[in-house]
């Protein structure tokens, strides 16, 4: 009896002590591990999205940093020359990051496996091009600076625990569309395509019709997850959108493997470790350890790796 | 036409250097992924290798000694780097091209690490060397030397290149390899070896890349994604595995990284979306795709 109860146990309790844990987590944590911890959920936000695309969907992007820097830039721009009331910027940073999902991503989904890699890395680079050399919006290579702090109810958020809830909060709801989409039938007609995509087309689905709008959704949760970045961040660089972040969120989500979104998380937390918290004791050369691991989990990992031959789908 | 001629003839010449320049680098890449299915992400990163070197051995204004000798030490360190890649992707001969690719780009990040640990992270320029480091008048223009011998030694490597993929056995190997390996390996050829020999020579013409182009790149970090991008745009336009392939399709994207941006500044990056995008759409193959000459 015990054993037929477990699962649906760990179903609900696992997740429940999870939220449970992040939602109390800025009670007992320094100021400075509460940012830390922050990060974390920003950049597990965009592992999640990309996590939709490679793990569910089989579309290895290797330039899901752009619509992420999209948003950021997006959010940011809104929040110094608009407003910075608090729900608004990110709505605006989900957006730009869908449309700029929406203007590429017709050309992105005609190409597949390699093709796909070689396309999404030229998109990324384009956009990285753009956000350096569009000065008057971007601020070219300085980064756009002095974003204002969001203000929710005319009160500006300064305290880093209360802007932990505050992006806690907006990772919920990013979240939880990934979550709903992974799991409705659409979601599993993407795990279809992820197998055998001649077969779903031979069954009568529009696959190219199903491959561009799920691309289209994780850039607009990967604009979102922007967002939460200048938001917490108050400060975009090129650097956000460059190469290296696209290369550390899909090292996030192979870590994480099996097309989990919560194993992205999982891996993106320990990439924030590496990178801003290992970082700093090795000299700054946090990339270098974080090239090793992606070498090691490539041979050690195979299970884990992008979930292109898994025998079900994980859950989500 | 004449008078627009004239006024581009200089964005015109670029574009046919960085083409050339293109070429020697994408070929590696192309021939490796045409025969082996591995794309090596890796390979922007040798191309900065080969930077590195050149300006650590010649230094800013290189004499003649010292850039033969960082074309030598480029061409060791390419067929070492090559090689060292080829041994470390066969474990994952029988995985995804995904994982293949994934596993590269792990080491290109750890190489562009350690670059910047050696060689810091200031931007570093390269002058040509003694004698090509002047200018020239071409049909009344005035034009750096050392770009117009680029596009001279561009010439010679694309027509060595041809010559030994269509005209000798080992280029029959080549081509047979590209087309259909597990045939290759039972009329008694080892595709290991074959692989091993080509992913060597691949990027130490990439390296080699790296020296010639200094003098207009220089070396700095994050030149490895910028020439890998620009790289695997051409292999893809002209089709992975084709020498004919490689060359056209550098020479396109030299024009539009060139002409392109000088007639339209603001609108460059997107002409190279742009043709990705058409030939993608017209050709999903690219434009050469199955031919290997």
């Amino acid at each position: 009896m015990n054993a037929a109860m477990n699962p649906a146990v760990t179903r609900v309790a696992v997740p429940a002590v999870v939220w449970l844990g992040l939602a109390a987590a800025p009670v007992f944590l320094a100021p400075y591990a509460t940012t830390t911890l922050t990060r974390m959920l920003v950049f597990g936000l965009l592992a999640a999205s990309l996590a939709l695309l490679v793990g569910i969907t089989g579309l290895p992007s290797l330039g899901h940093a752009a619509y992420f820097g999209t948003g950021a830039y997006a959010a940011g721009w809104f929040a110094k020359n608009v407003s910075a009331q608090a729900p608004l910027s990110l709505v605006v940073a989900a957006l730009a990051g869908g449309a700029a999902a929406a203007v590429t991503g017709w050309v992105a989904i005609r190409a597949s496996g390699v093709f796909f890699l070689v396309l999404t890395l030229a998109i990324g680079e384009i956009v990285l091009q753009l956000a350096e050399t569009w000065e008057p919006v971007t601020g070219g290579s300085n980064g756009l600076y002095g974003i204002p702090a969001v203000t929710i109810g005319g009160a500006p958020v300064s305290n880093a625990g209360y802007l932990y809830w505050f992006v806690l909060a907006v990772f919920a709801v990013g979240f939880a569309a990934l979550w709903l989409v992974a799991r409705s039938p659409y979601g599993t007609a993407l795990r279809g395509i992820r197998d055998n995509e001649e077969r779903m087309r031979a069954l009568g689905y529009p696959t190219a019709l199903y491959k561009y709008l799920v691309f289209v959704v994780a850039g607009t949760v990967a604009g979102l997850a922007g967002g939460m970045l200048a938001t917490q961040q108050r400060l975009v660089t090129p650097a956000d959108l460059g190469f290296t972040t696209a290369a550390l969120a899909l090292l996030a989500v192979i870590i994480g493997g099996a097309g989990s979104l919560w194993g992205a998380c999982v891996g993106a937390a320990l990439v924030i470790i590496v990178r801003d918290s290992l970082g700093p004791t090795l000299d700054g050369h946090g990339p270098l350890v974080l090239g090793l691991v992606f070498v090691l989990v490539v041979y050690l990992m195979p299970r884990g790796v992008a979930g292109v031959r898994l025998r079900r789908g994980g859950a989500p | 036409m004449g008078a627009w001629f004239d006024a581009n003839l200089v964005s015109i010449l670029n574009g046919a250097a960085i083409g050339c320049l293109l070429f020697i680098l994408a070929i590696g890449l192309s021939l490796v992924f045409g025969m082996m299915d591995v794309l090596n992400l890796a390979h922007g990163a040798i191309f900065l290798v080969g930077a590195y070197l050149g300006w650590h051995i010649g230094g800013q204004d290189p004499t003649w000694t010292t850039f033969l000798l960082a074309l030598a030490a480029a061409l060791g360190a390419g067929l070492l780097a090559g090689a060292g890649m080829s041994l470390l992707t066969e474990p994952l001969r029988n995985r995804s091209h995904l994982d293949q690719a994934l596993l590269t780009l792990g080491v290109a990040l750890v190489v562009a690490e350690l670059l910047s640990m050696a060689f810091g992270n200031d931007v570093q320029a390269v002058n040509a060397p003694p004698g090509l480091d002047s200018t020239v008048r071409v049909f009344g223009s005035v034009y750096p030397t050392y770009r117009l011998v680029l596009i001279g030694v561009g010439v010679v490597f694309a027509a060595g290149l041809w010559i030994l993929v269509s005209r000798t056995m080992i280029g029959a190997v080549i081509r047979a390899t590209v087309a259909d390996r597990d045939m290759v390996s039972t009329i008694g050829i080892d595709n290991r070896k074959v692989k091993l020999a080509v992913f060597a020579v691949g990027s130490a013409l990439a390296a080699i890349a790296g020296v010639l182009g200094g003098p207009i790149y220089g070396a700095r970090p994050g030149l490895d994604s910028t020439v890998l991008i620009l790289a695997l745009v051409v292999v893809v336009i002209g089709g992975l595995g084709s020498v004919r392939g490689a060359l056209v399709g550098a020479l396109i994207i030299g024009q539009i990284e060139s002409l392109g941006r000088a007639l339209l500044a603001d609108a460059a990056s997107f002409l190279l979306f742009g043709a990705l995008a058409v030939v993608l759409v017209l050709r999903p193959r690219g434009l050469f795709a199955g031919a290997t000459r």
